[in-house]
């Protein structure tokens, strides 16, 4: 018999017609995460053709893109979010009413971002198919899942079939090794592996990483990684689940209890990829080499140490990011002088991230003249997080503490930048205009955004975390 | 779904690589709930400046180019979100082909299912193009091929069953629909 993928196995099991020369195959699926902004026109079709949702019961939906978080914003309903936004809102709140799906909207003790309630809900399991009408879907790809992005026709065709017509993607191997060095984070890690393989290195492929630094991570930290799979091209990342897995699975509201915990558990077990499993690409990684990053381009691949010099431009291409940036190479970003810090986003807004964070922060100051904006990615993560008295911490220091959502992530929700402002933002992607038009985008993990917001500049996250070096 | 089946046009060319989706339509135009009118958004920052006048050194604000079905883009074209919002915004303007080297997975499923063909070619045929706006092509999308006047020819490789759709302007959903019995016997199967 030959060996297996996680991909393989986890594929296998969902395949209800297999797949030929002339179709894709009919996959099931498992878990069917939604959100406002890449739905109404899915269930306008739904409801044009009378087509019922197959599987309410496999539909998780939440409020994530296009609401504010600013707390007196999110205070005023309706009359708080931008009127195209608050349209947007009330149709996801009358689908989900007329189609029969649970919503965990505002006010919902579980809203949040879509990628950071599956998975702490207990929803977002090892073996399942889980899909989602955003590209960031591949997080849940931490919790040994496979888990991938579509587009609003797809979205149609799981709300009525809960399938899905798929070709079976080929598997990329990436091997991390090793203990990482002091400062550096698991977004430290995935902005290196994107630096190594390019933005369009996993296209095509779904990703595994494996190593011993992988499985030294927590789950917060894994989903860093496999949350930014796509920005490599890649559908998906996965990680073999395991004890840590486990435990932090167990006793959560959707995960199996009991007798049917302990089954599950046997099966998730069984999921890993076979010791003699073969890629279709292997990449492999010694951790020592990954400093603290920091992005200076205008895709996620543009990412180098944050002491390093910011290379001469190589083409057309990245001569114009670099004029968008308003940054010259043979410098590094190291102290450049920064407008705004963002922590948060399905990246990068869970507990443990906050706590990175609020390390750093704790008994400091923002530098003045920066805005400092902490977004939690969920109402659950702001409670246990304000219970921790990460919430004063921040705001003691000048920082403001918003609401769970998307927020700086995208400019969609009025959480934006203004034009030429640099922000160094631990979200996951630093493309032109992202952030708002003409925002400059540098991509780091917590602790280094958190490092520049006390400095007033791009500062290296070591210099904050030994004593008194600051 | 309309059918597919010839593109015969000139082509617009924007050579930079890597065009993501926040480019193709900026996150702040996916507040809609429908489709109508989505093309207003297509390329936004680069068509329009700030003051939301034409940027007149933009392609497709070129007259000669403005109305050209066929876009050659540079290498890994629609890379970014998921947002079927990019190929819808790009189809309503105009656009029924986009040449490139690669194609981003989700933009290029997702334009599939548009009518919106994207056409991987080598890195040969894409410089030439490159040079050549302009270009008059013509693409046979049964028999997926891309012929352009004084320039190459050739065969391009798409998914055989989302080539049967454009050509057929079949609707996905409803050959799911079809699978109903087999779909209902999987769930029971792994109650």
């Amino acid at each position: 018999m030959t060996a297996k993928s996680m991909l393989d196995k986890v594929w296998e099991r969902h395949v209800v017609v297999p797949e030929t020369h002339q179709t894709p195959a009919i996959l099931y699926i498992d878990l069917h995460l939604i959100h406002e902004v890449t739905t109404p026109q899915a269930f306008s079709l739904l409801r044009e053709k009378g087509i019922p949702v197959r599987r309410p019961d496999l539909t998780l939906a939440t409020l994530d893109h296009s609401i504010p978080t600013r707390p007196e914003l999110v205070a005023k309903g309706y009359e708080g979010m931008q009127p195209a936004a608050g349209k947007q809102v009330r149709q996801m709140v009358e689908n989900c009413e007329e189609f029969g799906i649970p919503l965990r909207g505002p006010g919902n003790a579980d809203q949040g971002i879509v990628h950071v309630i599956g998975p702490e809900l207990g929803a977002s399991q090892p073996g399942k198919t889980i899909v989602c009408g955003d590209s960031h879907t591949a997080t849940h790809g931490a919790l040994g899942a496979l888990a991938f992005g579509i587009g609003t026709t797809e979205v149609g065709h799981v709300l009525a079939t809960q399938c899905l017509l798929q070709r079976k993607p080929r598997s990329m191997g990436i091997t991390i090794d090793g203990p990482l060095s002091p400062g550096v984070t698991a977004k430290d890690v995935v902005l290196f592996v994107i630096s190594k393989i390019g933005v369009s290195g996993g296209t095509g492929h779904v990703i595994e990483y494996r190593g011993s630094t992988i499985t030294g991570l927590s789950m917060d930290e894994r989903m860093t990684i496999c949350n930014m799979s796509i920005e490599a091209g890649a559908r998906a990342g996965m990680v073999a689940p395991d004890q840590v897995t486990f435990d932090y699975l167990k006793g959560r509201p959707m995960a199996p209890a009991g007798e049917d915990w302990d089954k599950a558990v046997q099966q998730w077990k069984a999921l890993a990829s076979d010791p003699d499993a073969r890629f279709d690409r292997e990449v492999l990684i010694d951790a020592a080499e990954i400093p603290p990053m920091i992005t200076f381009g205008t895709n996620p691949g543009a990412g180098i140490g944050i002491r390093r010099e910011i290379p001469e431009p190589v083409g057309a291409a990245s001569r114009k990011a670099l004029e968008y940036m308003g940054l010259k190479p043979g410098r590094p970003l190291y102290g450049q002088p920064v407008d705004i810090v963002f922590i948060g986003s399905c990246t990068n807004s869970r507990l443990g991230d906050l706590q990175a964070a609020a390390e750093v922060v704790k008994g400091r100051k923002v530098k003045s003249g920066v805005r400092m904006l902490v977004v939690p990615g969920s109402n659950k993560i702001k409670l246990a997080a304000e219970e921790l008295g990460l919430d004063r911490i921040f705001t003691d220091a000048g920082a403001e503490w918003h609401e769970a959502g998307c927020s700086m992530c995208l400019g969609m929700n009025g959480d934006i930048a203004a034009p030429g402002q640099y922000v160094v933002s631990t979200s996951n992607r630093n493309f032109e205009g992202r952030q708002g038009p003409g925002a400059r985008t540098l991509l780091a993990s917590p602790v280094t955004a958190a490092a520049s917001a006390i400095a007033g500049a791009v500062a290296d996250p070591r210099s904050f975390l030994t004593d008194g070096a600051a | 779904m309309h059918a597919l089946k010839q593109i015969v046009s000139h082509t617009a060319v924007l050579p930079q690589a890597d065009i993501d989706t926040d480019q193709i339509i900026p996150a702040r135009y996916l507040t809609t709930t429908s489709r109508d009118g989505i093309s207003e958004g297509l390329f936004y920052d680069w068509r329009f400046a700030a003051d939301g006048t034409e940027n007149a050194d933009f392609v497709l604000n070129q007259a000669e180019y403005r109305d050209a079905r066929v876009l050659v883009a540079g290498d890994n074209f629609g890379c970014g979100s998921s947002r079927e919002h990019a190929p819808w915004a790009l189809k309503d303007f105009g656009i029924d082909a986009v040449i490139s080297t690669r194609f981003a997975d989700i933009f290029s499923s997702n334009a599939l299912k548009n009518g919106l063909l994207p056409i991987v070619v080598d890195k040969k045929a894409h410089e030439w193009l490159l040079d050549h706006p302009g270009a008059r092509v013509r693409v046979d999308v049964e028999m997926a091929t891309l012929t352009v006047d004084d320039g190459p020819s050739l065969h391009f490789e798409v998914e055989p069953f989302a080539q049967y759709c454009l050509v057929h302007g079949t609707d996905q959903l409803g050959f799911l629909m079809g699978k109903e019995e087999q779909i209902a016997a999987f769930e029971k199967a792994r109650k």
